[in-house]
Protein backbone atom coordinates (compact mmCIF):
# COMPACT_ATOMS: atom_id res chain seq x y z
CA UNK A 1 0.00 0.00 0.00
CA UNK A 2 2.55 2.50 0.67
CA UNK A 3 5.41 1.22 -1.52
CA UNK A 4 2.05 2.03 -4.13
CA UNK A 5 1.40 5.28 -3.04
CA UNK A 6 5.34 6.01 -3.21
CA UNK A 7 4.90 5.05 -7.07
CA UNK A 8 2.14 6.93 -7.69
CA UNK A 9 3.98 10.23 -6.55
CA UNK A 10 6.97 8.86 -8.74
CA UNK A 11 5.48 8.79 -11.72
CA UNK A 12 2.96 12.06 -11.81
CA UNK A 13 6.10 13.62 -10.41
CA UNK A 14 6.92 14.85 -14.28
CA UNK A 15 3.45 16.09 -14.43
CA UNK A 16 3.41 18.13 -11.10
CA UNK A 17 7.14 19.33 -11.72
CA UNK A 18 5.89 20.88 -15.37
CA UNK A 19 2.47 22.15 -13.40
CA UNK A 20 4.30 23.39 -10.69
CA UNK A 21 7.58 25.44 -12.33
CA UNK A 22 6.17 26.16 -15.37
CA UNK A 23 2.76 26.86 -15.03
CA UNK A 24 1.59 28.08 -11.38
CA UNK A 25 5.35 30.07 -10.85
CA UNK A 26 4.92 31.72 -13.56
CA UNK A 27 1.22 32.69 -12.78
CA UNK A 28 1.87 33.76 -9.23
CA UNK A 29 4.77 36.53 -11.15
CA UNK A 30 1.55 36.94 -13.26
CA UNK A 31 0.43 37.82 -9.98
CA UNK A 32 3.14 39.54 -8.39
CA UNK A 33 3.89 41.73 -11.28
CA UNK A 34 0.47 43.46 -11.45
CA UNK A 35 0.93 44.73 -7.47
CA UNK A 36 4.18 46.39 -8.80
CA UNK A 37 4.43 49.35 -11.06
CA UNK A 38 6.58 50.68 -14.03
CA UNK A 39 7.96 54.36 -13.20
CA UNK A 40 10.16 55.88 -16.22
CA UNK A 41 11.89 52.86 -17.58
CA UNK A 42 11.81 50.73 -15.11
CA UNK A 43 9.83 48.72 -12.90
CA UNK A 44 9.20 50.05 -8.65
CA UNK A 45 8.62 46.75 -6.90
CA UNK A 46 6.75 48.35 -3.43
CA UNK A 47 3.77 46.83 -3.52
CA UNK A 48 0.82 49.26 -4.77
CA UNK A 49 -2.68 48.65 -6.68
CA UNK A 50 -2.11 51.71 -8.86
CA UNK A 51 -2.45 49.61 -11.72
CA UNK A 52 -5.53 48.24 -10.97
CA UNK A 53 -6.90 51.51 -9.82
CA UNK A 54 -5.85 52.59 -13.11
CA UNK A 55 -7.76 50.28 -14.51
CA UNK A 56 -10.87 51.08 -12.82
CA UNK A 57 -10.66 54.86 -13.83
CA UNK A 58 -9.14 54.93 -17.04
CA UNK A 59 -11.66 54.45 -19.56
CA UNK A 60 -9.64 52.60 -22.29
CA UNK A 61 -9.55 49.88 -19.64
CA UNK A 62 -13.41 49.37 -18.68
CA UNK A 63 -14.52 49.73 -22.52
CA UNK A 64 -12.19 47.08 -23.48
CA UNK A 65 -13.72 45.14 -20.63
CA UNK A 66 -17.60 45.83 -21.89
CA UNK A 67 -16.67 45.51 -25.53
CA UNK A 68 -15.20 42.07 -24.55
CA UNK A 69 -17.96 40.64 -22.40
CA UNK A 70 -20.39 41.84 -24.61
CA UNK A 71 -18.61 40.42 -27.90
CA UNK A 72 -18.24 36.99 -26.34
CA UNK A 73 -21.77 36.97 -24.67
CA UNK A 74 -23.11 37.54 -28.30
CA UNK A 75 -20.68 34.81 -29.52
CA UNK A 76 -21.52 32.26 -26.63
CA UNK A 77 -25.17 32.88 -27.01
CA UNK A 78 -25.36 32.49 -31.14
CA UNK A 79 -22.74 29.55 -31.05
CA UNK A 80 -25.25 27.77 -28.86
CA UNK A 81 -28.15 28.88 -30.95
CA UNK A 82 -26.39 27.30 -34.38
CA UNK A 83 -24.51 24.49 -32.82
CA UNK A 84 -27.75 23.09 -30.70
CA UNK A 85 -30.01 22.12 -34.23
CA UNK A 86 -26.49 20.91 -36.15
CA UNK A 87 -25.70 18.30 -33.34
CA UNK A 88 -29.59 17.77 -33.20
CA UNK A 89 -29.83 16.75 -36.72
CA UNK A 90 -26.48 14.84 -36.41
CA UNK A 91 -27.39 13.12 -33.35
CA UNK A 92 -31.16 12.15 -33.83
CA UNK A 93 -31.70 11.80 -37.72
CA UNK A 94 -28.61 10.96 -39.26
CA UNK A 95 -27.63 6.99 -39.61
CA UNK A 96 -25.47 6.78 -36.63
CA UNK A 97 -22.15 5.14 -39.25
CA UNK A 98 -22.27 8.57 -40.99
CA UNK A 99 -22.00 10.93 -37.40
CA UNK A 100 -18.50 10.30 -37.34
CA UNK A 101 -17.57 11.34 -40.76
CA UNK A 102 -19.99 14.36 -40.84
CA UNK A 103 -18.16 15.53 -36.94
CA UNK A 104 -15.16 15.00 -38.32
CA UNK A 105 -15.87 17.11 -41.45
CA UNK A 106 -16.95 19.85 -39.08
CA UNK A 107 -14.26 20.29 -36.99
CA UNK A 108 -12.10 20.36 -40.21
CA UNK A 109 -11.48 23.68 -40.36
CA UNK A 110 -10.88 23.90 -36.46
CA UNK A 111 -7.35 22.61 -37.48
CA UNK A 112 -6.20 25.28 -39.47
CA UNK A 113 -4.01 27.47 -36.76
CA UNK A 114 -5.79 30.56 -35.38
CA UNK A 115 -3.93 32.84 -37.34
CA UNK A 116 -4.72 31.17 -40.69
CA UNK A 117 -8.49 30.93 -39.90
CA UNK A 118 -8.80 34.71 -39.23
CA UNK A 119 -6.73 35.51 -42.64
CA UNK A 120 -9.38 33.18 -43.90
CA UNK A 121 -12.34 35.48 -42.91
CA UNK A 122 -10.49 38.70 -43.34
CA UNK A 123 -10.07 37.06 -47.45
CA UNK A 124 -13.79 36.42 -47.11
CA UNK A 125 -15.18 39.60 -45.53
CA UNK A 126 -12.83 42.58 -46.78
CA UNK A 127 -14.48 45.19 -49.07
CA UNK A 128 -13.11 42.94 -52.37
CA UNK A 129 -13.57 39.54 -50.84
CA UNK A 130 -16.03 36.77 -51.76
CA UNK A 131 -18.84 38.02 -49.95
CA UNK A 132 -19.29 41.94 -50.98
CA UNK A 133 -18.33 40.48 -54.31
CA UNK A 134 -21.04 38.19 -54.44
CA UNK A 135 -23.59 41.03 -52.89
CA UNK A 136 -22.69 43.73 -55.65
CA UNK A 137 -22.38 41.23 -58.37
CA UNK A 138 -26.21 39.78 -57.73
CA UNK A 139 -27.57 43.68 -57.30
CA UNK A 140 -28.58 43.30 -53.24
CA UNK A 141 -26.48 45.90 -52.45
CA UNK A 142 -24.97 48.81 -54.76
CA UNK A 143 -21.53 49.35 -52.07
CA UNK A 144 -19.61 46.85 -50.49
CA UNK A 145 -20.13 46.87 -46.94
CA UNK A 146 -17.56 47.52 -44.18
CA UNK A 147 -17.40 43.82 -41.88
CA UNK A 148 -13.72 43.19 -41.68
CA UNK A 149 -12.49 45.84 -39.33
CA UNK A 150 -16.00 45.54 -37.38
CA UNK A 151 -17.59 44.06 -34.25
CA UNK A 152 -19.40 42.09 -36.43
CA UNK A 153 -16.31 40.67 -38.19
CA UNK A 154 -15.09 39.41 -34.95
CA UNK A 155 -18.00 37.96 -33.56
CA UNK A 156 -18.78 35.62 -37.18
CA UNK A 157 -15.35 34.53 -36.95
CA UNK A 158 -15.81 33.47 -33.46
CA UNK A 159 -19.37 31.79 -34.08
CA UNK A 160 -17.48 29.96 -37.31
CA UNK A 161 -15.19 28.16 -34.61
CA UNK A 162 -17.00 27.98 -31.00
CA UNK A 163 -20.24 26.15 -33.20
CA UNK A 164 -17.92 23.87 -33.96
CA UNK A 165 -17.13 23.16 -30.10
CA UNK A 166 -20.68 23.95 -28.65
CA UNK A 167 -21.62 20.81 -31.39
CA UNK A 168 -19.18 18.31 -30.06
CA UNK A 169 -20.24 19.34 -26.63
CA UNK A 170 -23.99 19.31 -27.91
CA UNK A 171 -23.44 16.31 -29.83
CA UNK A 172 -21.78 14.19 -26.33
CA UNK A 173 -24.74 15.15 -24.51
CA UNK A 174 -27.48 13.82 -27.09
CA UNK A 175 -26.08 10.64 -27.34
CA UNK A 176 -25.82 10.10 -23.38
CA UNK A 177 -29.54 10.33 -23.32
CA UNK A 178 -30.94 6.81 -24.18
CA UNK A 179 -33.46 6.47 -27.01
CA UNK A 180 -35.80 4.64 -24.10
CA UNK A 181 -36.22 8.12 -22.82
CA UNK A 182 -37.59 9.56 -25.59
CA UNK A 183 -39.40 6.65 -26.65
CA UNK A 184 -41.27 6.53 -23.43
CA UNK A 185 -42.51 10.13 -23.63
CA UNK A 186 -43.94 9.52 -26.83
CA UNK A 187 -45.52 6.22 -25.91
CA UNK A 188 -46.86 8.15 -22.68
CA UNK A 189 -48.66 10.68 -25.49
CA UNK A 190 -46.23 13.71 -25.55
CA UNK A 191 -45.96 15.41 -28.96
CA UNK A 192 -42.88 15.97 -30.30
CA UNK A 193 -42.02 18.87 -29.19
CA UNK A 194 -43.49 18.00 -25.79
CA UNK A 195 -40.91 15.62 -25.99
CA UNK A 196 -38.24 18.04 -26.68
CA UNK A 197 -38.58 20.30 -23.92
CA UNK A 198 -39.52 18.22 -21.30
CA UNK A 199 -37.13 14.99 -22.15
CA UNK A 200 -34.25 15.76 -24.72
CA UNK A 201 -33.95 19.27 -23.99
CA UNK A 202 -33.41 18.91 -19.82
CA UNK A 203 -31.19 15.98 -20.12
CA UNK A 204 -28.99 17.87 -22.90
CA UNK A 205 -28.62 21.12 -20.99
CA UNK A 206 -25.02 19.67 -19.57
CA UNK A 207 -23.52 19.77 -22.70
CA UNK A 208 -25.00 23.07 -23.37
CA UNK A 209 -23.53 24.69 -20.13
CA UNK A 210 -19.91 22.65 -21.00
CA UNK A 211 -19.96 23.86 -24.68
CA UNK A 212 -20.73 27.59 -23.64
CA UNK A 213 -18.37 27.49 -21.14
CA UNK A 214 -15.64 26.60 -23.12
CA UNK A 215 -16.93 29.64 -25.78
CA UNK A 216 -16.47 31.90 -23.04
CA UNK A 217 -13.34 30.76 -21.77
CA UNK A 218 -11.44 30.14 -25.07
CA UNK A 219 -13.10 33.45 -26.81
CA UNK A 220 -12.05 35.86 -23.80
CA UNK A 221 -8.56 35.21 -24.26
CA UNK A 222 -8.34 35.34 -27.85
CA UNK A 223 -5.63 37.84 -29.05
CA UNK A 224 -5.65 36.69 -32.70
CA UNK A 225 -9.46 36.98 -33.74
CA UNK A 226 -10.30 40.06 -32.52
CA UNK A 227 -6.78 41.71 -34.00
CA UNK A 228 -7.54 40.57 -37.68
CA UNK A 229 -10.80 40.44 -38.14
CA UNK A 230 -12.06 42.81 -36.17
CA UNK A 231 -9.28 45.32 -36.31
CA UNK A 232 -8.11 48.41 -33.68
CA UNK A 233 -11.10 50.40 -33.90
CA UNK A 234 -12.74 48.79 -31.17
CA UNK A 235 -10.18 47.01 -29.07
CA UNK A 236 -11.33 44.09 -26.71
CA UNK A 237 -9.43 42.88 -23.71
CA UNK A 238 -6.75 41.04 -24.49
CA UNK A 239 -5.60 43.39 -27.13
CA UNK A 240 -5.53 45.94 -24.68
CA UNK A 241 -2.78 43.39 -22.98
CA UNK A 242 -0.94 43.07 -26.17
CA UNK A 243 -0.76 46.61 -26.57
CA UNK A 244 0.73 47.34 -23.02
CA UNK A 245 3.00 44.42 -23.44
CA UNK A 246 4.43 46.04 -27.12
CA UNK A 247 3.86 49.35 -27.60
CA UNK A 248 3.99 50.47 -23.92
CA UNK A 249 6.40 47.89 -22.60
CA UNK A 250 3.61 48.56 -18.59
CA UNK A 251 4.42 44.45 -17.84
CA UNK A 252 3.11 45.41 -14.40
CA UNK A 253 -0.55 46.85 -16.28
CA UNK A 254 -0.30 44.38 -18.71
CA UNK A 255 -0.29 41.54 -15.55
CA UNK A 256 -2.68 43.42 -13.79
CA UNK A 257 -5.35 42.53 -16.72
CA UNK A 258 -4.56 39.58 -17.14
CA UNK A 259 -5.17 39.29 -13.71
CA UNK A 260 -8.76 40.75 -14.31
CA UNK A 261 -8.84 37.97 -17.12
CA UNK A 262 -8.26 35.24 -15.06
CA UNK A 263 -10.90 36.34 -12.60
CA UNK A 264 -13.66 36.51 -15.35
CA UNK A 265 -13.15 33.23 -16.54
CA UNK A 266 -12.82 31.98 -12.88
CA UNK A 267 -16.09 33.49 -11.78
CA UNK A 268 -17.79 31.95 -14.87
CA UNK A 269 -16.32 28.77 -13.58
CA UNK A 270 -17.75 28.90 -10.33
CA UNK A 271 -21.25 29.86 -11.95
CA UNK A 272 -21.13 27.24 -14.73
CA UNK A 273 -20.31 24.63 -12.32
CA UNK A 274 -22.83 25.32 -10.15
CA UNK A 275 -25.91 25.04 -12.80
CA UNK A 276 -23.77 21.95 -13.94
CA UNK A 277 -24.37 20.29 -10.78
CA UNK A 278 -27.97 21.47 -10.27
CA UNK A 279 -28.93 20.10 -13.75
CA UNK A 280 -27.10 16.54 -14.02
CA UNK A 281 -29.98 13.85 -14.34
CA UNK A 282 -29.40 11.58 -11.38
CA UNK B 1 -46.30 11.57 -47.34
CA UNK B 2 -45.70 15.10 -48.45
CA UNK B 3 -45.45 16.45 -44.97
CA UNK B 4 -42.79 14.07 -44.23
CA UNK B 5 -40.40 14.58 -47.13
CA UNK B 6 -40.08 18.19 -46.03
CA UNK B 7 -39.72 17.16 -42.58
CA UNK B 8 -36.61 15.11 -44.01
CA UNK B 9 -35.78 18.06 -45.89
CA UNK B 10 -35.37 21.16 -43.05
CA UNK B 11 -32.90 18.70 -41.43
CA UNK B 12 -30.65 18.47 -44.87
CA UNK B 13 -31.22 22.25 -45.50
CA UNK B 14 -29.71 23.22 -42.60
CA UNK B 15 -26.94 20.69 -42.82
CA UNK B 16 -25.99 22.17 -46.06
CA UNK B 17 -26.27 25.79 -44.67
CA UNK B 18 -23.85 25.05 -41.59
CA UNK B 19 -21.71 23.17 -43.74
CA UNK B 20 -21.31 25.73 -45.99
CA UNK B 21 -20.50 28.28 -43.39
CA UNK B 22 -18.10 25.86 -41.55
CA UNK B 23 -16.16 25.19 -44.68
CA UNK B 24 -16.38 28.75 -46.84
CA UNK B 25 -13.34 30.49 -45.40
CA UNK B 26 -11.06 27.01 -45.72
CA UNK B 27 -12.53 27.10 -49.20
CA UNK B 28 -11.66 30.76 -50.08
CA UNK B 29 -8.16 30.50 -48.62
CA UNK B 30 -7.60 26.97 -50.90
CA UNK B 31 -9.11 28.48 -53.98
CA UNK B 32 -7.34 32.00 -53.97
CA UNK B 33 -3.87 30.68 -53.45
CA UNK B 34 -3.91 29.47 -56.46
CA UNK B 35 -4.63 33.16 -58.08
CA UNK B 36 -2.40 33.77 -60.76
CA UNK B 37 -2.51 37.77 -60.35
CA UNK B 38 -1.38 39.96 -57.33
CA UNK B 39 -4.68 39.90 -54.76
CA UNK B 40 -6.19 37.17 -52.99
CA UNK B 41 -9.65 38.78 -53.94
CA UNK B 42 -12.53 38.06 -56.84
CA UNK B 43 -12.03 37.48 -59.74
CA UNK B 44 -10.38 34.57 -59.68
CA UNK B 45 -8.01 34.23 -62.76
CA UNK B 46 -5.93 31.04 -62.16
CA UNK B 47 -5.06 28.39 -61.28
CA UNK B 48 -1.34 29.18 -60.95
CA UNK B 49 1.32 27.70 -58.82
CA UNK B 50 3.37 31.01 -58.78
CA UNK B 51 2.57 31.58 -55.21
CA UNK B 52 3.85 28.31 -54.03
CA UNK B 53 6.88 28.99 -55.72
CA UNK B 54 7.30 31.85 -54.36
CA UNK B 55 6.90 30.31 -50.98
CA UNK B 56 8.74 27.59 -51.34
CA UNK B 57 11.99 30.06 -52.54
CA UNK B 58 10.99 32.45 -49.31
CA UNK B 59 13.71 31.34 -47.23
CA UNK B 60 12.29 32.43 -44.09
CA UNK B 61 9.27 30.84 -44.47
CA UNK B 62 11.11 27.35 -44.82
CA UNK B 63 13.37 27.55 -42.20
CA UNK B 64 9.97 29.18 -40.02
CA UNK B 65 7.86 25.39 -41.06
CA UNK B 66 11.16 23.02 -40.43
CA UNK B 67 10.58 25.13 -36.61
CA UNK B 68 7.16 24.28 -36.01
CA UNK B 69 7.71 20.81 -37.22
CA UNK B 70 10.67 19.85 -34.73
CA UNK B 71 8.98 21.80 -31.95
CA UNK B 72 5.69 19.82 -32.78
CA UNK B 73 7.14 16.64 -32.43
CA UNK B 74 9.66 17.34 -29.79
CA UNK B 75 6.76 19.09 -27.69
CA UNK B 76 4.01 16.78 -28.29
CA UNK B 77 6.61 13.98 -27.47
CA UNK B 78 7.11 15.16 -24.26
CA UNK B 79 3.32 16.13 -23.59
CA UNK B 80 2.75 12.89 -24.38
CA UNK B 81 4.96 10.59 -21.97
CA UNK B 82 4.48 13.01 -18.81
CA UNK B 83 1.16 13.10 -19.17
CA UNK B 84 0.92 9.36 -19.73
CA UNK B 85 3.11 8.84 -16.13
CA UNK B 86 0.54 10.66 -14.52
CA UNK B 87 -2.61 9.49 -15.79
CA UNK B 88 -1.71 6.02 -15.13
CA UNK B 89 0.03 7.11 -11.64
CA UNK B 90 -2.93 8.61 -10.66
CA UNK B 91 -5.67 6.09 -11.85
CA UNK B 92 -3.62 2.90 -10.63
CA UNK B 93 -1.98 4.20 -7.57
CA UNK B 94 -4.37 6.57 -6.34
CA UNK B 95 -1.90 8.48 -4.20
CA UNK B 96 -3.95 10.84 -1.75
CA UNK B 97 -5.53 13.48 -2.62
CA UNK B 98 -5.18 12.56 -6.72
CA UNK B 99 -8.40 14.23 -6.85
CA UNK B 100 -7.01 17.53 -6.31
CA UNK B 101 -3.89 16.76 -8.35
CA UNK B 102 -5.73 15.88 -11.26
CA UNK B 103 -7.45 19.09 -11.11
CA UNK B 104 -4.27 20.53 -10.69
CA UNK B 105 -2.72 18.88 -13.72
CA UNK B 106 -5.54 19.97 -15.88
CA UNK B 107 -5.58 23.94 -14.36
CA UNK B 108 -3.72 25.02 -17.66
CA UNK B 109 -6.34 24.15 -19.84
CA UNK B 110 -8.63 27.00 -18.12
CA UNK B 111 -6.26 30.07 -18.97
CA UNK B 112 -6.23 31.95 -21.67
CA UNK B 113 -2.51 31.29 -23.74
CA UNK B 114 -1.83 34.89 -23.73
CA UNK B 115 -1.56 34.61 -20.37
CA UNK B 116 0.87 31.51 -20.63
CA UNK B 117 2.88 33.23 -23.24
CA UNK B 118 3.10 36.42 -21.18
CA UNK B 119 3.75 34.43 -17.70
CA UNK B 120 6.91 32.51 -19.43
CA UNK B 121 7.95 35.23 -20.90
CA UNK B 122 8.62 37.36 -17.75
CA UNK B 123 9.27 34.29 -15.77
CA UNK B 124 12.27 34.10 -17.84
CA UNK B 125 12.84 37.31 -18.37
CA UNK B 126 13.56 37.25 -14.35
CA UNK B 127 15.69 34.29 -14.78
CA UNK B 128 18.06 36.11 -17.68
CA UNK B 129 16.95 33.23 -20.60
CA UNK B 130 17.05 34.40 -23.75
CA UNK B 131 14.21 34.19 -25.79
CA UNK B 132 14.34 30.74 -28.32
CA UNK B 133 12.85 27.67 -29.88
CA UNK B 134 13.85 26.15 -26.74
CA UNK B 135 11.20 28.27 -25.12
CA UNK B 136 8.40 27.73 -27.47
CA UNK B 137 8.91 23.85 -26.51
CA UNK B 138 8.76 24.00 -23.03
CA UNK B 139 5.65 26.43 -23.16
CA UNK B 140 3.66 24.18 -25.66
CA UNK B 141 4.14 21.55 -23.22
CA UNK B 142 2.69 23.68 -20.68
CA UNK B 143 -0.56 24.07 -22.88
CA UNK B 144 -0.43 20.83 -24.32
CA UNK B 145 0.45 18.02 -21.32
CA UNK B 146 -2.97 18.12 -19.46
CA UNK B 147 -4.65 18.05 -23.03
CA UNK B 148 -2.80 14.47 -22.98
CA UNK B 149 -3.08 13.86 -19.53
CA UNK B 150 -6.97 13.90 -20.16
CA UNK B 151 -7.20 11.93 -23.02
CA UNK B 152 -4.78 8.99 -21.86
CA UNK B 153 -6.65 9.36 -18.65
CA UNK B 154 -10.18 8.60 -20.60
CA UNK B 155 -8.95 5.40 -22.41
CA UNK B 156 -7.22 3.49 -18.61
CA UNK B 157 -10.26 1.31 -18.18
CA UNK B 158 -10.35 -0.47 -14.76
CA UNK B 159 -10.89 -4.08 -16.33
CA UNK B 160 -7.43 -3.76 -18.06
CA UNK B 161 -5.84 -4.31 -14.50
CA UNK B 162 -6.35 -7.70 -14.36
CA UNK B 163 -3.81 -7.88 -17.25
CA UNK B 164 -1.24 -5.72 -15.28
CA UNK B 165 -1.96 -8.07 -12.33
CA UNK B 166 -1.10 -11.05 -14.07
CA UNK B 167 2.22 -9.81 -15.44
CA UNK B 168 3.35 -8.90 -11.54
CA UNK B 169 2.06 -12.40 -10.83
CA UNK B 170 4.34 -13.74 -12.89
CA UNK B 171 7.80 -11.42 -11.80
CA UNK B 172 7.41 -8.53 -14.07
CA UNK B 173 8.97 -5.45 -12.86
CA UNK B 174 7.07 -2.21 -12.47
CA UNK B 175 9.18 -0.93 -15.92
CA UNK B 176 8.29 -4.63 -17.34
CA UNK B 177 4.65 -3.80 -16.85
CA UNK B 178 4.43 -0.62 -18.41
CA UNK B 179 6.28 -0.96 -21.17
CA UNK B 180 5.30 -4.61 -22.49
CA UNK B 181 1.76 -4.04 -20.81
CA UNK B 182 0.31 -0.96 -20.40
CA UNK B 183 1.80 0.68 -23.13
CA UNK B 184 0.62 -1.26 -25.49
CA UNK B 185 -2.79 -1.95 -24.65
CA UNK B 186 -3.45 2.37 -24.59
CA UNK B 187 -1.26 2.90 -27.59
CA UNK B 188 -4.30 4.26 -29.68
CA UNK B 189 -4.69 6.95 -26.99
CA UNK B 190 -1.07 7.70 -26.79
CA UNK B 191 -1.00 8.30 -30.11
CA UNK B 192 -4.16 10.32 -30.23
CA UNK B 193 -2.23 12.18 -27.53
CA UNK B 194 0.58 12.79 -29.22
CA UNK B 195 -1.01 13.47 -32.93
CA UNK B 196 -3.68 16.09 -30.74
CA UNK B 197 -0.59 17.77 -29.02
CA UNK B 198 1.09 17.93 -32.31
CA UNK B 199 -1.12 19.52 -34.01
CA UNK B 200 -2.10 22.39 -31.55
CA UNK B 201 1.65 23.22 -31.03
CA UNK B 202 2.00 23.24 -35.29
CA UNK B 203 -1.04 25.51 -35.39
CA UNK B 204 -0.11 27.34 -31.88
CA UNK B 205 0.64 30.89 -32.64
CA UNK B 206 0.57 33.18 -29.43
CA UNK B 207 2.80 31.05 -27.18
CA UNK B 208 5.31 31.33 -29.68
CA UNK B 209 5.25 35.37 -30.36
CA UNK B 210 5.99 35.65 -26.54
CA UNK B 211 8.90 33.49 -26.77
CA UNK B 212 10.69 33.82 -30.08
CA UNK B 213 12.75 36.67 -31.27
CA UNK B 214 14.30 36.25 -34.57
CA UNK B 215 14.27 31.98 -35.09
CA UNK B 216 10.42 32.04 -35.30
CA UNK B 217 7.62 29.47 -36.06
CA UNK B 218 5.39 29.16 -39.12
CA UNK B 219 2.18 30.79 -37.77
CA UNK B 220 4.51 33.35 -36.48
CA UNK B 221 5.89 33.99 -40.14
CA UNK B 222 2.76 34.32 -41.46
CA UNK B 223 1.47 36.93 -38.99
CA UNK B 224 4.40 38.93 -39.59
CA UNK B 225 3.42 38.47 -43.49
CA UNK B 226 0.07 39.65 -42.83
CA UNK B 227 1.47 43.54 -41.91
CA UNK B 228 1.65 43.63 -45.76
CA UNK B 229 -2.18 43.03 -45.96
CA UNK B 230 -3.71 40.81 -48.56
CA UNK B 231 -1.00 38.02 -50.32
CA UNK B 232 -1.60 35.18 -52.20
CA UNK B 233 1.51 33.61 -50.94
CA UNK B 234 -0.01 34.01 -47.42
CA UNK B 235 -2.82 31.65 -48.67
CA UNK B 236 -0.56 29.07 -50.25
CA UNK B 237 1.07 29.03 -47.19
CA UNK B 238 -1.86 28.69 -45.03
CA UNK B 239 -2.76 25.95 -47.12
CA UNK B 240 0.09 24.14 -46.65
CA UNK B 241 -0.13 24.78 -42.72
CA UNK B 242 -4.12 23.18 -43.06
CA UNK B 243 -3.38 20.43 -45.52
CA UNK B 244 -0.54 19.01 -42.83
CA UNK B 245 -3.08 19.20 -40.15
CA UNK B 246 -5.54 17.54 -41.74
CA UNK B 247 -2.90 14.78 -42.91
CA UNK B 248 -1.79 13.98 -39.46
CA UNK B 249 -5.22 13.88 -37.94
CA UNK B 250 -6.71 11.94 -40.36
CA UNK B 251 -4.10 9.57 -40.39
CA UNK B 252 -4.96 9.17 -36.76
CA UNK B 253 -8.62 8.75 -36.84
CA UNK B 254 -7.48 5.65 -39.97
CA UNK B 255 -5.65 4.29 -37.29
CA UNK B 256 -8.05 4.13 -34.54
CA UNK B 257 -10.69 2.91 -36.20
CA UNK B 258 -8.24 0.03 -37.58
CA UNK B 259 -7.49 -0.34 -34.50
CA UNK B 260 -10.43 -0.93 -33.01
CA UNK B 261 -11.77 -3.14 -35.61
CA UNK B 262 -8.87 -5.45 -35.47
CA UNK B 263 -9.44 -5.98 -32.16
CA UNK B 264 -13.10 -6.86 -32.61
Amino acid sequence: MKRSALQGWALSGPALIVTGVLFLAPMALVIVYSFWQRVGGSIDQTPTLANYQKILSDPTFANSLVNSLQVVTLTVIISVLVAYPFAYVIAYKVPPKWQGILLLLAVLPFWTSYVVRSYSWLLVLAKQGVVNNALTSSGLISDPISIANTRTGTIIAFVHFFTMVCALTIYASLRQIPDTYRKAARDLGASPFRTFVAVTLPLSLPGVVVGAFLTFVLAIGDFITPQIVGGGNELLLPQVIMLQINRRGDFPLAAALSVVLLLLVVIVYLISAKKLVLRRPT
Amino acid sequence: MRSRWIRGLIPALYLLLIYSFILLPVAVLMLFSFQASALPVPPFNGPSLRWYQELFADDRMISALWHSMIIGVISALIATIIGFLAAYALTRFRPRGSQILRGLIMSPLGVSYLVIGFGLSISANQLALGKSLWMVIVGHVVVNMPLAFAIIMSQIKEEDISYEKAARDLGASEFMVISRVVIPILSPGLLAAFLLSFTLSWDEFIISLFLTRFDVTLPVEIWSALRTGLNPQTNAAGTLVFVISVVVLVSAYAFTRRRKGASR
